[in-house]
């Protein structure tokens, strides 16, 4: 009984009592999802256009921070460093493209999804041979983004709001909205989701396959790079982020494989469920839930839902 | 000349059947077999502690995961925490029952690993491919939160892990602070090659025709009367028994104790690499796999500062690790694309061309 009442009753009675914690807790949880729909979108963009899913976007996100912090650190202004970095994320792109994705044409996806896992060891062995394995702090000030945070009175307690976040969120949907009108009203993005259907098709119309699968890395770049900048001024620059990264993954199967609302929307529900269930439900079963919570989710939501919520259902014939 | 079937005729269906039907092969085997057991009684420390017993439990982990990956199609990335849990099985097995002889424990903690590979390969029946992946990855990231969360799985150890007590086989102790390396050795060693001649029977029988089917077309072997569930079902609870006595193997033969973070999906990530690099749906490439992804830092560790050392180059360990991984992941690409089916093949065409030799057809 005690138990159930500790499940069902005590979250539930504490979230009235304390309406500012749950409005804090809310509040984290919106800001970590607007982080993990990032990540997932850069997934989305790369599984849109190439049917390949890409395991290396978490640690593109890492590599993208570091290049960046990295030529910071060599004495390059801010802002040049930043435009360094985009270059990096170039010649990431054309290079994957060159040796990686090029010879797998019409594989099987899970040789290209297991050709991404070696990509991702490849980077993290170069990234931590290249920036060293410790971890750095972001050049948040440097870059212009606000810092510090704002309180607010609610309910007899207040919220604290970090101006970074309100910054990401905004970043984050100017983002979304960019990449959505990308692909569904411009010429490459009809292009992009031709090849996502078959790489074949796509080759025998006349799209330049090799040209649309640097444009869609080097926006997944892109992306990364905002999402490393993003999340390394929260927390540090270093090759732990990753393991964030993997998070995403559960936010693409609540969200579906091909949708960009979708990403939005599962990066919201897993970072804000997270949140809750850490906050309200963790202490019952000894913490630290996070680290698992989103799976689980994703894994009773798998089983009602295969194809996410805005996915595209797949019809298989015999 | 040496490696041909001339001359060897084969007078029953049983005998053309065999596993290995080149008289040739089964010496070789044979010689292994002799030679891996020479090696623990002249072999080095260094080489039975550091080499020798790691790449056998590696082989056998890895064997575990071929057959759930290249055998039955089905990718898992919870490999190392399926491990855990033959650990922590054992390690209460172990302790709960101390005059059982531990050798019993170790291959049974195998059964508990395989029905909860059995409850996490439930979703296998509705989803495939990389949403497999996710459902594995839970399981991954939720056994690992146990092993950290539940004193229980510990007993209530206050340093958290789990230590190997001493234990016995004919009297002479094989776990424990005062088990010899040779006497370690040799337990594995049998236990492995015990191991690999039961997944060869399962992956050449029936159950393994099954899993082929399945992997290779799953419409099409649920038509000619295979059931998918029970294939699947039985995949992934074959593939845990065997994941999680290696995992049992590792902890109370090679290291002695462990905490939950040693099964973390790292471990997973490089079981997965041993069997894409060795040869997806091969024994012998879980071996070969194994061998190359677990040598390759020792390897490495040995050749590159003797490299740099005529130039003054210091070579330390944390560059060769990052070596190591860079290594491990442009190998994986190379073989992606060059030879998909691993070190396996490889060696097939090394020995089918040795058998047309010296004539090339």
């Amino acid at each position: 009984m005690d138990l159930l009442a500790q499940i069902f009753v005590e979250p539930f009675a504490l979230m009235v009592e304390m309406p500012d914690l749950l409005v804090q807790t809310l509040w984290e949880g919106f800001v970590s999802g607007v982080l993990y729909a990032l990540i997932a979108l850069g997934f989305v963009l790369i599984f849109k256009a190439s049917g390949v899913f890409n395991f290396a976007q978490g640690i593109m996100v890492v590599f993208a921070a570091l290049t960046l912090v990295g030529f910071y650190a060599m004495g390059v202004p801010a802002f040049l460093a930043l435009i360094l970095a985009i270059g990096v994320m170039f010649v990431l792109a054309f290079t994957v493209e060159r040796v990686v994705l090029r010879p797998l044409v019409n594989q099987p996806d899970i040789i290209l999804f297991m050709a991404t896992f070696g990509l991702t060891y490849f980077l993290i062995g170069f990234g931590e041979l290249v920036f060293g394995g410790e971890p750095k702090v972001m050049i948040t000030e440097e870059l212009m983004l606000p810092t510090g945070a704002s309180d607010f009175d609610f309910a007899g307690g207040y919220v604290r709001i970090q101006h970074l976040d309100i910054a990401a969120a905004v970043i984050a949907s100017i983002m979304i909205a960019t990449l959505g009108v990308f692909f569904s009203k411009t010429r490459i993005g009809r292009a992009l989701r031709a090849v996502a259907d078959s790489h074949k098709a796509a080759l025998s119309v006349g799209i330049s396959l090799n040209q649309i699968w640097v444009i869609v890395w080097f926006a997944a770049g892109i992306v990364a790079l905002v999402t490393g900048i993003m999340w390394g001024a929260r927390s540090d620059v270093s090759f732990a982020l990753q393991i964030i990264a993997l998070k995403a993954l559960p936010v693409l199967i609540l969200g579906g494989f091909t949708s960009i609302p979708g990403a939005i929307v599962g990066g919201l529900i897993i970072g804000i469920g997270e949140k809750l269930g850490e906050f309200y439900w963790g202490p019952v079963i000894g913490g630290g839930i996070e680290s698992w919570f989103a799976y689980v989710i994703a894994l009773i939501f798998l089983l009602f839902r295969p194809q996410g919520l805005f996915g595209e259902k797949i019809i298989e014939r015999v | 000349m040496i490696y041909r079937e001339a001359g060897q005729y084969k007078t029953s269906y049983q005998a053309d059947r065999a596993v290995f039907p080149l008289r040739q092969d089964r010496i070789g085997i044979a010689v292994i077999v002799a030679a891996a057991y020479a090696a623990g009684v002249f072999g080095s420390d260094f080489l039975l502690q550091a080499v020798l017993i790691p790449f056998l439990i590696f082989s056998l982990a890895a064997i575990g995961l071929n057959i759930l990956v290249g055998y039955a199609g089905l990718l898992s990335l919870g490999t190392g925490a399926f491990m855990g849990v033959g650990a922590y099985a054992c390690y209460k097995l172990m302790t709960a029952f101390p005059e059982v002889n531990v050798v019993v424990w170790i291959l049974m903690s195998g059964f508990f690993s395989a029905a909860v590979g059995v409850f996490f390969g439930l979703p296998s029946l509705r989803i495939k491919g990389f949403y497999l992946a996710v459902a594995t990855l839970a399981a991954q990231f939720f056994l690992q939160w146990c092993f950290n969360r539940i004193p229980w799985l510990y007993n209530y150890n206050i340093s958290g892990a789990i230590e190997a007590p001493l234990r016995t086989l004919f009297g002479v102790p094989i776990t424990g602070a005062t088990a010899t390396l040779e006497a370690r050795y040799f337990v594995v060693l049998t236990l492995v090659i015990v191991l690999t001649w039961l997944a060869s029977n399962l992956v050449h029988g029936r159950i393994g025709r099954q899993w082929m089917a399945i992997r290779d077309m799953d419409i099409a072997a649920e038509l000619i009367g295979i059931r998918p569930l029970h294939a699947k079902l039985m995949a992934f609870a074959c593939s845990s028994y065997f994941v999680g006595v290696a995992g049992a193997m590792m902890v109370f033969l090679w290291y002695g104790g462990a905490e939950y973070n040693v099964f973390n999906i790292d471990q997973s990530f490089f079981i997965l690499f041993m069997i894409i690099i060795g040869g997806l749906g091969s024994l012998i490439g879980s071996f070969m796999g194994a061998a190359l992804i677990f040598m390759l830092p020792i390897g490495l560790g040995i050749v590159l500062p003797a490299l740099g050392a005529p130039f003054g180059i210091a070579v330390d360990a944390a560059t060769i690790e990052h070596l190591r991984f860079m290594i491990v992941g442009a190998l994986i690409i190379f073989f992606l694309i060059v030879e998909p089916h691993g070190l396996a093949r490889l060696w097939q065409i090394g020995k089918q061309k040795l058998r047309v030799w010296p004539f090339p057809y």
